[in-house]
């Protein structure tokens, strides 16, 4: 058995814990650059706004109904994450932290009454940092998502599903005909690993709700559809398909790309910008332990102005040999800037990807017939690097072509709306009236 | 590796052969063992002391001077717990009217006020219909002078 723990409209949650008075207007959390909304509070839902929804569609809503908008605060997301998924934690003997709001818990040997149990841990999150869960609880992972489903829509529509299913919804211990009821009552897109693409598809072959989805041969499907649709219908009939991962996978690849909150003209600030890009992306390879062979730089102007002349240009330097040396990698990265840079276009973003990657344990040993032999003590120089900004505060040692840290950058991103660190910064704390 | 599998023309391969060394989890003392070895305890964590349940602590900024004869001034930083349960006499975090307040909470037959530690100060009496929730209870202040 599985339980999926899932904090409500999670950033605006955040943000309500430490600014009482967003309770109970509509709140909107915006992407990088204050682009678009990445988060709404109910409030913002009843008022029509769309997950994505663009900030200049939604603006208006500030006038006529009293749209909060605010500039995503990772760090104190980041913050607030951590201790709810630490009281999640205590539902069951092992945890899969699955995304920020989300973690799946496996129930196994866990005995008793595991709705009441849930009902107290949500309870505890609330009154402990103050963030409203929905916990689905299900034999395998695809139905407690799917239950998860419920359980939060029980909740924020009332009459869409039987009441008790609110907050916690429990498929495990259902009479098969209110499993049933509670399946044809969900549209299929609704299912998790239904993309858009496939509820489409899946819509013309009438296939509507997810009990019509649960009810076919799971051979057919693999024929029609896929391997993966297969598991998920073999997951909705209750086979356990999906084993918890304890360890999120090594990434495949590693990006680090913005938009700037101003159009950017001189190749100096550019360079800037991309070497901030590779040093951060360098920064996660070193997390993950892995070496990168080939770095990918690109840069391009706003598709959104049409008014500006268009340009938009990558390519790949493929590294000397694998590395995960932010300076090596900087290097990689500027010399590909250098090569697609072109004067006299108004630049709106660019990004650095690493490609190519594998662990850092396995390196291929080279004969030094050459002079440029591997710098021994880089990998040492790189932990003392990550040490330093870890204790005090990122940037606080970066490359030189970085620029000077400060808001003064002006490829720096727009955030307009952004709360203080409320839990990350000693000068951020929120204030209380004495 | 088997050598023996290979044949005298040709190159052995270069292999680091691992080797297990035992590191024994202890030093070895030449001298008198040190008579504090008996006696080992581990150093006050303030942490720990001030910290009960560290995920539903958070710190918050003192504006005000109303709770000054409760020794919370201005500038002070306050440690919130939130996972006590609020009872009549603890000093807590309330919301009112969309703001946080620090004041004594007094409840009694039902009714319960937001108390100010400072006679120049009045109390807050939630007027009927006036919901004031409780955030979270101080548990300690932090006031830190200039060195």
């Amino acid at each position: 058995m599985y339980a999926l723990v899932d904090g409500n409209n999670f950033y605006v949650s955040c943000e309500r814990v430490f600014r009482p008075s967003l309770n109970g207007r509509p709140v909107v959390v915006l992407s990088n650059n204050d682009g678009c909304a990445i988060a709404r509070s109910n409030e913002a839902k009843a008022l029509g706004i769309k997950m994505g929804a663009p900030w200049f569609q939604i603006r208006h809503f500030e006038e006529s109904a009293g749209l909060v908008a605010l500039s995503a605060n990772f760090a104190l997301y980041g913050d607030m994450s951590d201790r709810m998924m630490s009281l999640a934690a205590g539902l069951g003997h092992h945890q899969e932290v699955y995304s920020i709001d989300e973690s799946f818990i496996d129930l196994t040997d866990i005995k008793g009454d595991i709705t009441e149990r849930s009902r107290r841990i949500r309870h505890r999150i609330l009154k402990w940092i103050g963030i409203a869960c929905g916990i689905g609880i299900g034999p395998t992972k695809t139905l407690a998502k799917l239950a998860n489903h419920i359980a939060k829509t029980a909740e924020r529509k009332p009459g869409s599903y039987p009441d008790h299913h609110a907050q916690v919804c429990n498929l495990g211990n259902l009479a098969p005909m209110e499993l049933d009821a509670l399946m044809l009552a969900t549209q299929v897109g609704e299912v998790w690993g239904v993309g858009r693409r496939i509820g489409a598809q899946l819509k013309e072959a009438g296939i509507h709700t997810v009990l019509d989805l649960a009810r076919l041969d799971p051979v057919m499907v693999k024929r029609r559809w896929s391997v993966v649709l297969e598991r998920t219908v073999r997951e909705l009939q209750g086979t356990d398909c999906m084993v918890l991962e304890h360890e999120p996978p090594a990434k495949q690849e590693i990006a680090c790309t913005r938009s700037f909150g101003h159009a950017v003209l001189e190749l100096s600030a550019l360079q800037e910008a991309v070497t901030e890009f590779a040093s951060r992306a360098a920064q996660k390879l070193r997390l993950q332990n892995g070496h990168a062979g080939q770095v990918l730089t690109f840069i391009r102007t706003s598709p959104f102005r049409a008014q500006d002349l268009q340009y938009s240009r990558s390519t790949v330097v493929p590294l000397r040999r694998p590395t995960h040396d932010s300076r090596d990698i900087s290097q990689a990265a500027l010399l590909g800037l250098q090569a697609i840079f072109r004067p006299g276009y108004r630049y709106a973003k660019a990004g650095v990807m690493l490609l190519d990657l594998r662990p850092a344990d396995l390196i291929q040993q080279e004969l030094a017939l050459e002079d440029d032999v591997a710098d021994p003590g880089a990998s040492r120089l790189m932990q003392a690097l990550d040490a330093v900004n870890q204790r005090f505060g990122r940037n606080t040692v970066t490359l030189a072509s970085a620029g000077l840290a400060g808001e003064q950058r002006q490829w720096c991103m727009k955030q307009e709306r952004r709360t203080p660190g409320y839990t990350t910064e000693w000068d951020g704390l929120a204030l209380v009236r004495a | 590796m088997n050598h023996e599998l290979l044949s005298f023309d040709q190159p052995i391969p270069l292999s680091q052969v691992s080797t297990l060394v035992s590191v024994l989890p202890c030093r070895v003392a030449a001298g008198f063992p040190s008579p504090a070895d008996d006696h080992a305890v581990q150093r006050v964590d303030l942490m720990a002391q001030l910290i009960k349940h560290p995920q539903a602590t958070f710190l918050l900024r003192v504006r005000g001077e109303s709770m000054k004869d409760a020794g919370i001034f201005d500038n002070d930083v306050v440690l919130v717990d939130r996972a006590i349960t609020a009872r009549s006499g603890h000093i807590v975090i309330a919301m009112v009217d969309g703001e946080f307040v620090c004041k004594t909470l007094w409840q009694r037959c039902g009714r319960m006020k937001l108390k100010a530690a400072n006679v120049t100060f009045p109390d807050i009496n939630p007027a009927d219909g006036q919901t004031v929730e409780i955030w979270g209870v101080v548990v300690a202040s932090i006031k830190q002078f200039k060195a």
